[in-house]
């Protein structure tokens, strides 16, 4: 029995891990089922954009009060998580603050960690009353009702409680280091916890080891199922904003890319040799590509990691000229209804035994309606306001090229503008050969 | 008009075995819309000023694809670009110039992919290395001290991060320069982009060109300056709207500078 809690602890721990990784898998599968596209370029400039924007920050303090408030709770997960490894330590091999004998160095480390999970038990208090209270503008659009609401507290819930037994679990500690109690012995500094002594008043030794006990397995397994949250919630940014920086756009922003299908196309009618009643070569004769796209797996495959990436913080959508006159669009709707779609596809591959077995929806209509495709007026904002370089501008232009190419349902007056300019080179009805008049009139 | 203007194009250079130091690509606008031509003319007159060795393809000329482009008809935009690349690559052109940024983007960005490689550049751009290189000089104070506020457009501002060109241009008048609360990698779109300006807008609460002019009124400016010829038009549309064409101007950075110059 001596060895009971230590099994009991490995079991959660793999049992945890092991179910996060099977959701890792299931997430790559997920995002795989993108079209490939060539992000092997300048590599140095990926790292320095993923260090710059995830690890440090950049483009989050643009709005300075949830920018500094974030980077609080994104500094007190990243530097707590010493802690945790202490507590897996400890948990596997029975010890208690294995990490004591650092000495002067651990009372500092502790010491910081109280200060961080304080702070962030503050910042977390006023990103609810952002959300509950003051009720931010981009946290209450109408995508923002039902689950997305809820995950968003939920996650802000679970930080708090993950903070308070952090903190309930040392100031008991540090109430039985001062007992003199069997295996607690004085290591760490306590400025924050040391102010709950109150709240232990009178009790036991006994009660305050089971309370110290209690707070402390609730804790790690609070993180394993924080951890296991991820994959259901759109908190998935604290890793994947990492791999998306690395992956998001190089090129200026205005740049599109140029549909090579298209280019191929173009390049056979506008030569003279060609032979317009060639039969097809062999290699051409499957079925021909599907211009722009309608459903998720005609997007590629960083299109989808955006997708997973984005934590719906609104900022793309409170710069959109469109959301901001009242249109429809919403480009973080746009990201939602793309990882909400894909999760449904992704369902039903696992359903199906490995095969998409038609369902009769698409991403186009079931999800984003034509009115919202077509109020975008291509202007970059929500693709400069994203703070971990998601583009949610490349999947609009991506349907509208299905909706004009493979659908000719572009708006009437936009097929007049196209008209105009394939019959005489200006989206209105000028001719060409008028071109020059400007420099002759008065 | 004072100085009639000299309008070369490629053709007449090239049948005279000359080539010009850049090329001037006035795009649609710039050559049918009578708003726009008075930019072009403006920018023309600059050029004729400072002795710059230019020329337009004048009838040769077409639509970039733009608008195709971002409207999702990819085929159209590539038909146009290639089209268009057959022609300047026949003349040789190396340096562009234009005074609409969507044909600046396009141009730019999207055209070495299809064979197109050019050095572009935006009139503002233009202007300034003149200025610098003193082939156009500005003394007088025309605009001296008058509320100026510059209109970021999205396809030379986000999308190309050309920012301070246009606003060094504004500095030269000896104006004031009020920025708007939304301004540079933050400014508001004018509502024409991505082929909005061929079509209704969606239903709203509001036009974006409103919301853009409301925010532009509050720096209470005498000129609201813009570098794009749609934004020109969306921008005084709704100056219009707010009826205070009276008060308040919207000129482009070509035209303010031509008219310090008194051309």
């Amino acid at each position: 029995m001596e060895y009971f809690p230590n099994i009991l602890f490995v079991i959660v721990l793999i049992a945890g891990i092991g179910f996060f990784a099977r959701n890792v898998k299931r997430l790559s599968r997920n995002v795989k089922l993108g079209k490939d596209v060539d992000v092997s370029d300048d590599k140095g400039q990926r790292w320095k954009n993923m260090a710059k924007i995830a690890l440090g920050q950049t483009k989050m303090v643009v709005r300075p009060i949830a920018g500094f408030l974030h980077i609080i709770v994104y500094v007190g997960f990243i530097i707590i998580n010493i802690e945790v490894l202490e507590i897996v330590l400890d948990g596997i091999l029975g010890t208690h603050r294995i990490f004591a004998p650092l000495g002067s160095i651990y009372d500092v480390l502790i010491g910081s960690f109280e200060i961080l999970a304080f702070l962030v038990i503050v910042a977390v208090t006023v990103f609810w009353v952002r959300r509950n209270i003051i009720r931010v503008r981009r946290f209450i659009k109408p995508e923002m009702t039902g689950w997305p609401k809820q995950d968003g507290n939920l996650i802000l819930y679970i930080e708090l409680v993950l903070m308070v037994l952090f903190l309930t679990m040392n100031g008991a500690d540090y109430q039985l280091q001062q007992m003199g109690a069997d295996h607690y012995l004085k290591a760490g500094m306590f400025p924050v916890s040391q102010f709950m002594a109150p709240l232990f008043e009178g009790m036991s030794m006994s009660s305050l080891i089971l309370l110290e006990r209690t707070a402390w397995w609730l804790h790690i397994i609070g993180i394993l199922c924080f951890l296991n949250y991820l994959y259901y919630s759109k908190h998935l940014h604290i890793l994947l904003a990492f791999p998306n920086t690395y992956y998001g756009k190089l090129k200026p922003k205005g740049q599109f890319k140029n549909l090579d299908a298209v280019t191929a196309e173009v390049k056979l009618m506008m030569d003279p040799s060609a032979d317009p009643f060639a039969a097809p070569a062999e290699e051409d004769a499957g079925e021909p590509e599907k211009f722009g796209a309608s459903d998720v797996t005609d997007l590629n495959w960083v299109q989808l990691l955006n997708s997973y990436t984005c934590t719906e913080c609104g900022r793309c959508t409170d710069e959109c000229p469109a959301n901001q006159t009242g249109k429809k669009l919403s480009p973080r709707k746009i990201m939602m209804d793309t990882r909400d779609r894909l999760e449904e596809v992704g369902k039903n591959i696992d359903a199906n035994k490995g095969q998409f077995v038609d369902d009769g929806k698409q991403l186009l209509d079931d999800y984003i309606s034509r009115e919202e495709l077509w109020a975008c007026t291509t202007c970059s904002a929500c693709v400069q306001a994203c703070p971990v370089s998601i583009d949610p501008l490349s999947i609009i232009m991506d349907m509208r090229q299905y909706l004009v190419m493979e659908q000719s349902a572009a708006p009437t007056d936009l097929n007049n503008m196209m008209g105009n300019i394939e019959n005489n080179g200006a989206p209105w009805p000028f001719n060409q050969m008028d071109r020059l008049n400007w420099a002759k009139e008065e | 008009m004072a100085n009639e203007l000299k309008v070369p194009t490629m053709a007449e250079l090239f049948a005279a075995g000359q080539k010009p130091e850049v090329l001037f690509w006035v795009g649609c606008a710039g050559s049918f819309d009578d708003r726009a031509k008075k930019i072009t003319k403006a920018f023309v007159q600059l050029l004729n000023k400072a002795n710059v060795s230019f020329a337009v393809l004048g009838t040769e000329e077409s639509c970039t694809g733009d608008p195709a482009k971002r409207a999702g008809n990819e085929f159209l935009f590539q038909m146009q670009a290639v089209t268009n690349i057959e022609v300047m690559n026949a003349y040789g052109i190396n340096k562009i110039v234009t005074a609409c940024p969507h044909c600046f983007n396009t141009i730019k960005n999207e055209y070495p992919g299809l064979g197109g490689q050019y050095e572009v550049v935006h009139h503002t751009q233009f202007l300034k290395t003149l200025f610098e290189d003193g082939r156009i000089t500005l003394e007088g104070g025309k605009f001296k001290g008058k509320r100026i506020t510059y209109h970021d457009p999205c396809y030379l501002g986000r999308a190309n991060n050309v920012y301070e060109a246009p606003r060094e241009m504004i500095r030269k008048l000896d104006a004031e320069l009020i920025e708007m609360k939304s301004c540079k990698q933050k400014g508001l779109c004018c509502g024409a982009g991505g082929a909005q300006m061929f079509k209704e807008p969606e239903k709203g609460d509001k036009d974006v060109n409103i919301e853009r002019t409301e925010q532009a009124m509050e720096t209470q400016p005498e000129i609201i300056a813009a570098a794009c010829p749609f934004c020109n038009t969306m921008m005084t549309d709704g100056v219009k709207n707010k009826e205070k064409e009276g008060a308040i101007a919207v000129m482009d950075i070509a035209e303010l500078i031509a008219s310090a110059q008194d051309l």
